[in-house]
């Protein structure tokens, strides 16, 4: 398979030709966001892992070796990637900082249950086609396929995000992220596992819109529900574990770069000697850079019992953990902590 | 790539299905296209791809890795000859998995059931009542078979929820502006009636914990039946887990066609039978690495034990508070409660009752007909619920 494709985009919608301003309106339930950095590489760019690890760094994402490998080979075959893992490991922040690196649009797909067809791929503006009937009628117009055509003209379709990533800017395919697909529900995976296949989607009243190149897409599970086997084979599946020491450290200098060296290796020594006690939620990657913040802000630049104490509420949020933290600092965690190598 | 490679991949994949991890030919293909953009010479990327082409579950990730490791062998000597045969590959082709060893629960019958005729017509109706109202522990090995027959027969309708997703409907819900501006259009633009929508319902998952400790055993399997007979009708989904000191997920033995070779394979694989019972510590287990996988949706828990708990009170009134608190209802079932005069007093009880929403009996075929119709009557939308406020039946 030849991973080449066209340096110039061709308008990529093949049904709606400048489909006018109703697709831009914003629509509930999903968000769209333009990247600021412009990519310098395009999407067949990178050569190696490596190099798509390195861009990734450029945007502030440390991955690990496992992780550029199944993007890089995402990219290479156009294929999904599925990202697992525990809440605040980073799986969104993959999209964004791929979308970042690429130069592309990046759309994402909130999901939630009973997300339908309306919210996810294209909506009819009723308000304004029923207004149009009323003109229309006022201008004596009785022929009624004369009027379903008007009516049904792509000036009045509201473009959702599965549309919109089938088509291009600025001649590169966007990057699609379809975050917590877990809390959407089995009839969307469904709809879903076709849509990835072939990327065309079929509108009954203007026919069938196909993309000319796949998006990048990005789906992420925090594992609510299990999702079918069938859809994750189609993708490159990627687990993302709490980082280690190194890494963790990594990802605090490059995303809080104003906490001090000493500070940021206390820190992350804290947060992984945390994960090690027996909690209802460990601290994910977002909790630690939360926590870093929150001490920035408080002017600390060690690690202190007291500090600890004052600031627990930004690494764990169920009072039960609260609970055992608090016993396993009376046991000595922060001095665990504290004493590992890597901490000093 | 080469044809050898290629050989290897296949043989590859085919361990990996031996090793339980399931490769659909597709992935392996997946996998041999990546291969046109990963250098061979690197063994740790050639080990990454194949990891992310071939494997969808977290669960099989370390089995991966003990597969490649076993077969593609240590690092030196990478990238292997073309025609050197891999050190773990075996040497010939289809070796049959090891035989089972001895099943802990024995099956009765023959094990091969025939088809099942509607009416169980060996009973006779009188017969069927005293069926009815015995005791699960006071049955013979004939009765029991009856019992078998009529638990698996049981039609299970499920309670609903009301999912977020909307219909059709004539009732005044929610407006459908898509069928309404349809219509519209149908009367040559006038605007004749509205249409609606409403939201659906769907089947509420269910979630069994079933106490399988020494003290349990009179009642492990019909329990282990009653699962059964759940995961096969069309009551989904459910999901069922058994603990004695640790806690094992069964689900996936329930899918299995016939109930003998479920049983089976329970005994070879749950470690703990009769052990003792530790309810807090099992609780917590399912707190920690299931809560949070199966109870979305609105799950109803059903806890099966008689509650002879030996462990600490405060942990298992801790772990039930939080497992009430993550789904829709929680209900305790227990065997005991269908003795006359039986109180509900052991430590481990008096603690973890006030966070049932249900302490319901399950002795006999009539006490789990009245759970069906209990469960079958659960609103469709959370009731109002008390922590703490159980009246004992």
């Amino acid at each position: 398979m030849s991973g080449e494709r066209p340096a110039e985009a061709s308008p990529l919608l093949v049904a709606i030709a400048g489909a006018g301003q109703a697709g831009s309106l914003p629509s509930p339930g999903c968000a769209i966001m333009e990247t600021m950095a412009v990519g310098r590489l395009p999407r067949d760019g990178f050569a190696s892992p490596e190099e798509v690890a390195g861009a990734l760094r450029e945007q502030g994402y440390i991955a690990e070796r496992g992780l550029a490998v199944a993007i890089f080979l995402a990219l290479k075959l156009q294929r999904p990637l599925f990202l697992e893992g525990q809440p605040g490991v980073g799986k969104t922040e993959v999209a964004r900082a791929l979308a970042g690196s690429l130069g592309s649009r990046l759309i994402r797909l909130q999901c939630y249950e009973g997300l339908d067809l309306a919210s996810t791929v294209y909506e009819w503006d009723y308000a304004r086609q029923m207004l149009e009937v009323r003109l229309l009628e006022a201008t004596g117009e009785r022929d009624r396929s004369r009027l379903r055509r008007e009516i049904f003209s792509p000036e009045f379709l509201l473009k959702r995000p599965l549309l919109q990533a089938l088509e291009m800017s600025d001649g590169r395919p966007p990057v699609l992220l379809i975050d917590e697909l877990d809390r959407a529900d089995e009839e969307f995976e469904a709809f879903l596992l076709e849509v990835l296949g072939d990327w065309q989607i079929t509108i009954p009243e203007l026919g069938t819109i196909r993309a000319e190149v796949p998006p990048v897409a990005v789906l992420t599970s925090n594992r609510t529900r299990e999702i079918h086997d069938a859809l994750k084979r189609r993708c490159l599946y990627f687990w993302i574990d709490y980082p280690s020491f190194d890494k963790e450290y990594r990802i605090v200098r490059a995303r809080v770069p104003r906490a001090p060296e000493r500070l940021a290796r206390q820190v992350v020594a804290f947060v992984q000697e945390l994960r090690n006690v027996d909690l209802y939620k460990a601290p994910g990657v977002a909790e630690t850079l939360d926590w870093a913040a929150a001490l920035l802000a408080l002017d600390r630049t060690e690690l202190t019992a007291a500090t600890v104490e004052e600031t627990l509420g930004a690494l764990l949020k169920y009072q039960d953990d609260l609970h055992r933290a608090r016993q396993e600092l009376e046991q000595g965690l922060l001095e665990r902590a504290l004493a590992r190598p890597e901490a000093r | 790539m080469t044809g050898n490679l290629l050989g290897h991949l296949v043989r590859f994949a085919r361990e990996l299905r031996r090793a339980g991890v399931l490769v659909t030919p597709d992935q392996a293909a997946t996998f041999a296209q990546a291969l046109e953009y990963v250098p061979l010479s690197d063994r740790e990327a050639f080990r990454l791809a194949a990891r992310s082409t071939m494997v969808c579950r977290q669960e099989d990730l370390s089995t991966f890795d003990q597969v490649f490791e076993r077969f593609f062998g240590p690092g030196e000597g990478w990238p292997p000859a073309e025609d050197r045969p891999f050190p773990g590959e075996p040497p010939q082709l289809l070796q049959r998995p090891a035989v089972a060893q001895a099943p802990l629960i024995t099956p009765s019958g023959e094990g091969k059931e025939s088809a099942r005729p509607l009416g169980d017509r060996t009973l006779t109706y009188s017969a069927l009542e005293v069926l009815r109202q015995k005791r699960f522990e006071e049955c013979s090995e004939e009765e029991l078979e009856a019992l078998k027959r009529l638990i698996l027969e049981f039609a299970w309708a499920s309670p609903e929820r009301r999912s977020r997703r909307l219909r059709p409907t004539r009732h005044w819900e929610r407006p459908d502006l898509r069928r309404t501006l349809r219509r519209t259009l149908r009367q040559g633009g006038e605007w004749i009636e509205l249409a609606w929508r409403e939201p659906k319902t769907k089947p509420r998952p269910l979630v069994a914990l079933a106490d399988i400790s020494g003290s349990m055993e009179r009642y492990v399997r019909v329990i282990v039946l009653f699962l059964y007979a759940l995961a096969q009708s069309r009551y989904q989904p459910v999901e069922a887990f058994v603990f004695a000191s640790r806690l094992s997920r069964i689900t996936p033995f329930l899918r299995r066609r016939e109930p003998e070779a479920a049983l089976l394979e329970l005994g070879r694989r749950v470690v703990d039978w009769a052990g003792g019972t530790r309810i807090g510590p099992a609780l917590h287990a399912f707190n920690q690495g299931w809560a949070k996988r199966v109870l979305g949706r609105g799950a109803i828990v059903l806890l099966i034990s008689d509650g002879w708990d030996q462990g600490d009170p405060a942990l298992l009134a801790r772990e039930m508070e939080r497992l009430q608190k993550s789904c829709y209802r929680l209900i305790w079932l227990n065997p005991l409660l269908g003795i006359p005069g039986y109180q509900p007093l052991t430590r481990g009880l008096l603690a973890a009752l006030p966070f049932a929403d249900d302490f319901l009996p399950l002795h006999n075929l009539a006490s789990l007909e009245a759970l069906a119709h209990y469960l079958e009557r659960l609103p469709p939308r959370r009731s109002a619920r008390r922590p703490g406020a159980l009246a004992f039946p």
